[in-house]
Formats: structure tokens, C-alpha cells, sequence
């Protein structure tokens, strides 16, 4: 299906999670790169060498959840923008997306967050926007939704100009 | 009559690292691009590369062709740069017509790398002759080298990773993406640009394509519709988009024109895009002395047009006389990059070209 | 017509270059070809096909498929799209062929 929509389907995201749920308690990345691409960022940039894909390139990353931190270095770093930070905190999932748009959204700003098929799932808060210039334009959004958006978040929506 | 040891037509990934490896080795380089700036599509690629850091992935486009050039500087008169020169004519004595200006010039080379790419296909449509019809590497030039908008409403048509890059882009400027269509039943791009723009709302259809454009002077909308396995237009399937812009992205020709002139060899290779030219493992022509690299050899991503670059300087520097024994190692290394970035799914359709032309290692 | 805001790219102020179209004085910036800056000028219309005059636009612009064909400073089939925009530039339609 995903090769027809762009959209993974739950059966196919959730197993980009960890196993069990409370190694989400501490920050983990989430990374959601589906099919075999020439790519090794990921790898690469990882401090703590918790990914790994491998002499050939077109390799699949593996991520190790006991080695990664939730850093977020890897989720700018991915040409594809396909990994994601995140974290149970309370009653509520902290999240951060990578996000390549003009204007950044700002502290303390409610924003809609869609899930991958592009609908609106809820509102979130942003606590952050981590922006700095070793990133290179890739920011990241970090927010908090409720729990329950954990698995189905997968993005916020284009921020407008406030007019 | 100009006399040249080397020119390098095409001043893009392929012939800027070409060039470089040309420089390294002592040669003297005469670097030609028709355009009035050097990087040639580097130039509107905002986004950030795949492949490995050897191909310095990661990294924007546009930052990568700051790296290729600012690494030419240094060679002063080793590097000759002639922008806004077309090529208008070659012959097999390695002889270069140009032209700069209106001023028509001659150049003897000892030895020619062609780096001169590709230009976009388009497919056959009720009015796609029509004003606000485009390609959709054109968009990509007019919005992020010139900052102009193509419009405001935009139909994408063709979902390889032009056509799902180029949809990103275009949200990234402020544009409305309409739809994208794609002929074929899957997204023939990497599943994760799909993914980036399906989750900012871009409705990805496949098995779907544009039956006309509609509008007098320049495009008003498009209709759209499903096509039957054995891609025949379903009737009662139509439906009207409102845009004003419909980019095309179906695929790139080899830029061949000029081999063909100098009367190297070329061969219909359609898994390459077309007609390329019959080329041996170090990557020279049927005309001795004659190299080409990049899109023209066969259409791939950047980072592969790089790699070939490098590998046509050094074998260009070894027919001119350099000794490039100290540079085995880098053409072996260079030959082993090429290999994985040839590998994988998405490369089946390269490798089934290079498998044609008998040179799959 | 232009880019305000960009994520990635600087799109500053740039100098204006004035030129003629088809009579009209026109606006571009430094740095445009004559094809952008017609086109941030809601131009879209650069040539004609010859036999039907059906109107052309910009379609490739890397100076191959002579879609953006002009006359320029009296000199027909001008790749607009590749030429720098240059101060007091008399750009016009061309119709048919064009002749030196």
C-alpha cells in the first residue's frame, strides 16, 4: 500500500517502535525508512553508534533503543526526513519532528498535528524549537500531545503567517 | 585557433569534479557551461543529498556546489571558465566550435570530457504546448536559482524523485500542491519524499494521469483521470483540478547531441533514457581522447555524475601524459562507490542498462 | 509573483534592472534572465509555434527546447531562459522564424 499512497500503515510503522513500551519513557529515535535507498546518514551521524546499516549503503538502518539517547542529531541529518524523536512523559507524548518551513512555529504555540496520511488527529503544544545553524535549516519542532498520539503523529502542519 | 589540453563541456557535478581531479594532477582545463554560472542543477537542489558522506550526503545541494567550485579557486590560471558559451559544433579532430556572445570562436582540445546531462521528456496531453505547462526541473530553477513563482495552483505530474522532490519544494515557497499523478500503479521515487509530502496533505494518485489542460492563452485547469491496467484512459473517471501550473516530471533524455556531431558511437539504451554513448570501463567514447560522465552517460542521481567525474579526470590526466600510478587506489575506491550506489531496488532499472552495455562489475 | 519567505534559501533585495517588453517597461532584479523576470511579471507568454501561433511558454529552462524564444535587442531566437536580464534590454514576441 505505501508504494501506492506514501503512506505506512499501522502494522508497518509500529514496528519501528520499540518492543516494549516503557523504552519510550527516555527519548527514542523513530526511524521510518521503508525500502532499501543508497542513504547513510543516519549511521554516520549518530554519536553513540546506535544505528547501523553497513558497507553497502542500500541497507535498511537498524537502530539499537539501548544505545540511542533520543539525541536528535540523526532526525536533521536524515536527507529524508523520516526519523522522529519521542518520549512518554505523564499523561503525555513529547515529540519532535524535523521541519523545513518559513515561518518556524513559535514557543508556546498550539499546532495541528497530522498523521501520515496528512489528516489533522489533534492540536499539540510547542515546547521548543531547536534551530540551530549546525542543523542547517532542519529544525526540529519539539511538542507534547497527549499519549494516546504517540503511534499516530507523524508531522505538525505547515505554520502560516500570522496575518 | 585556440589550443586546449583539456576541455570539459558541462559545468555540473559530473564536469566540476572532473575538473577537479584534472587540476590535481597538473593539467590545464578549460571548463565550458552555457549557463552564466557554474554548478550547473546544483544550483536549485535545497534539499538535502542521500547517498554516503564520500558523496557528501546530507549535505544541500546548493552547499555541495559551493564546495565544488570554491575547490577550483585555487588554480588560477591552471583553470580557464567560459560561462555563457554554447557549444555549437564538434568534429572527430577534437575540434570545438563555440559560441559567447555572438562571438564565434574555435578550440583544439587534446582531450574532451562531456558533462552535458539531460533534459526533461514530457508526454503527449490535450494542449500541453500551453503556457504554465512545464518541466518540472524548470519550476525548480525559476522558483529556488530566480525566486519567481510558476504559479499558484500546481498539478505535479510523475512521482520519481524529481517529481516528489520538486512537490516539496514547491509547498516550501508558499505554493499550493494540488494532487501529484502518477501513470504507473507505485511511486516509482524513494518512499520516504513520498512520505513527506502525503503527510502535509499532497494527495499521491497513482494509475492516474492528465488527459488535457484546459485554457486559452496559458493553463486554467486540468482534468485528470484513472487509467485501466493497460494504462487506457477509464471514461466517466474525469475530474477538474483548479491550477494555473502543471509540472511535468516523466523522466530525463541523455544530452547527446554533441558526441553524436564529434561521431562517438551512441546506442539506444532505454533503461539509461535513451540514446547514450558507447562507453568502455574508464568511461571513454568510441573517439579516442573523448570521455563523457553524468546524465549523459546514462540518467542517475548527482552523487553518481560526481563519481564519474572524478573517475574521467583521472583517466583523462593518464592519457595526456600525468603518471596517475599514485591515484590507483582512489580510481578503485572511486569504481567501488559507483557499485553501491548502483545497488539496491531502485538502481534495477541502471543496472539492467549497465548490463546492456556489458560493463556490470 | 516572487518568493518572499524561504526556509532554506536568502532571496534579499535585489537591484532593479529596468528593460522593455513588446514596448512596456518592465522591472526584474539582478541576477534574473529574461525569462524570470518576464515571468515574476505575470508573463507567460514568451513565443508563438509557427504554423498554428499557438502561445508558448517557458518549459525547460536550460536553454534546449526553444520554447522561451525572443527577440531581443533586434536579435531573434534568443534563449530567454538562459540569457542574463541587462539594463534597458528591448525584449519582444517573436513570430515565425525569425530573421538576422
Amino acid at each position: 500500500m505505501i508504494d501506492k499512497t506514501g503512506i505506512a500503515i499501522k502494522a508497518l510503522f509500529e514496528k519501528e517502535f520499540p518492543e516494549n513500551e516503557e523504552t519510550l519513557n527516555r527519548p527514542k529515535a523513530i526511524i521510518e525508512c521503508y525500502k532499501e535507498i543508497p542513504c547513510n546518514p543516519c549511521e554516520t551521524s549518530c554519536p553513540f553508534d546506535a544505528i547501523t546499516i553497513g558497507e553497502d549503503i542500500n541497507k535498511r538502518p537498524d537502530i539499537d533503543f539501548d544505545k540511542c539517547t533520543g539525541c536528535g542529531i540523526c532526525a536533521y541529518s536524515c536527507p529524508g526526513l523520516a526519523i522522529s524523536i519521542r518520549q512518554f512523559k505523564e499523561d503525555n507524548a513529547e515529540l519532535k519532528f524535523p521541519y523545513e518551513f518559513s515561518p518556524r512555529p513559535r514557543t508556546g504555540q498550539t499546532v495541528n498535528v497530522v498523521d501520515r496520511s496528512g489528516e489533522v488527529i489533534t492540536t499539540g503544544e510547542v515546547i521548543n524549537v531547536i534551530d540551530k545553524s549546525k542543523q542547517n535549516k532542519t529544525a526540529l519542532v519539539h511538542i507534547t500531545v497527549d499519549k494516546a498520539y504517540m503511534y499516530d503523529a507523524a508531522a505538525i502542519e505547515v505554520v502560516k503567517n500570522e496575518s | 585557433m585556440k589550443q586546449r589540453e583539456v576541455v570539459i563541456i558541462g559545468a555540473g557535478p559530473g564536469g566540476l569534479c572532473a575538473a577537479q581531479k584534472l587540476l590535481e594532477g597538473g593539467a590545464k582545463v578549460c571548463l565550458i557551461d552555457r549557463n552564466a554560472s557554474l554548478g550547473g542543477q546544483l544550483i536549485k537542489q535545497t534539499h538535502k543529498f542521500f547517498g554516503s558522506e564520500k558523496q557528501y550526503a546530507s549535505k544541500r545541494g546548493i552547499d555541495i556546489m559551493e564546495i565544488l567550485i570554491s575547490s577550483l579557486t585555487q588554480y588560477g590560471d591552471q583553470l580557464e571558465i567560459m560561462t555563457e558559451t554554447s557549444v555549437v559544433g564538434m568534429y572527430s579532430d577534437k575540434v570545438i566550435a563555440c559560441v559567447k556572445k555572438d562571438k564565434f570562436f574555435k578550440i583544439q582540445a587534446q582531450s574532451i570530457i562531456l558533462a552535458t546531462g539531460a533534459s526533461e521528456k514530457s508526454i503527449p496531453f490535450e494542449n500541453n504546448d500551453l503556457p504554465g505547462v512545464y518541466a518540472a526541473g524548470a519550476v525548480q530553477t525559476l522558483m529556488n536559482e530566480y525566486g519567481v513563482k510558476p504559479g499558484d495552483n500546481v498539478l505535479m505530474v510523475g512521482s520519481g524523485n524529481i517529481g516528489l522532490i520538486v512537490s516539496y519544494q514547491l509547498m516550501q515557497a508558499g505554493i499550493n500542491v494540488k494532487a501529484l499523478v502518477e501513470a504507473a500503479p507505485s511511486i516509482s521515487g524513494y518512499l520516504v519524499h513520498a512520505s513527506k509530502i502525503r503527510r502535509l496533505g499532497v494527495d499521491i494518485l497513482t494509475n492516474t494521469s492528465v488527459k488535457r489542460a484546459i485554457g486559452s492563452e496559458q493553463v486554467k485547469q486540468v482534468e485528470i483521470w484513472d487509467l485501466d491496467p493497460t494504462w487506457q484512459g477509464i471514461e466517466g473517471s474525469e475530474r477538474i483540478l483548479d491550477v494555473d501550473t502543471i509540472c511535468i516530471s516523466v523522466g530525463l533524455a541523455p544530452l547527446t547531441e554533441l558526441l553524436q556531431q564529434l561521431g562517438a558511437e551512441v546506442r539506444y539504451i532505454k533503461e539509461l533514457g535513451g540514446n547514450v554513448p558507447v562507453i568502455d570501463k574508464r568511461y571513454e567514447t568510441t573517439v579516442k581522447g573523448v570521455y563523457a560522465c553524468g546524465d549523459v552517460v546514462g540518467i542517475e542521481e548527482a552523487s553518481s555524475a560526481m563519481v564519474e567525474g572524478k573517475i574521467t579526470g583521472l583517466n583523462a590526466l593518464e592519457d595526456l601524459g600525468y603518471d596517475i600510478r599514485a591515484s590507483r587506489l582512489e580510481m578503485k575506491a572511486l569504481h567501488e562507490e559507483l557499485k553501491f550506489l548502483r545497488d539496491g531496488p531502485h538502481a534495477a532499472k541502471v543496472r539492467a542498462g549497465y548490463l546492456k552495455r556489458g560493463m556490470l562489475t | 509573483m516572487r518568493i518572499k519567505e524561504h526556509p532554506i534559501l536568502n532571496f534579499k533585495a535585489k537591484d532593479q534592472v529596468s528593460f522593455s517588453f513588446n514596448g512596456k517597461t518592465l522591472y526584474g532584479v539582478k541576477g534574473d534572465t529574461i525569462a524570470s523576470a518576464l515571468h515574476a511579471n505575470g508573463v507567460k507568454k514568451l513565443s508563438e509555434s509557427i504554423h498554428l501561433k499557438r502561445p508558448r511558454g517557458f518549459y525547460c529552462a536550460i536553454g534546449n527546447c526553444a520554447s522561451c524564444n525572443m527577440v531581443v535587442d533586434g536579435k531573434p531566437n534568443t534563449r530567454t531562459c538562459i540569457t542574463p536580464l541587462e539594463e534597458g534590454m528591448v525584449v519582444e514576441n517573436q513570430h515565425g522564424k525569425g530573421r538576422v
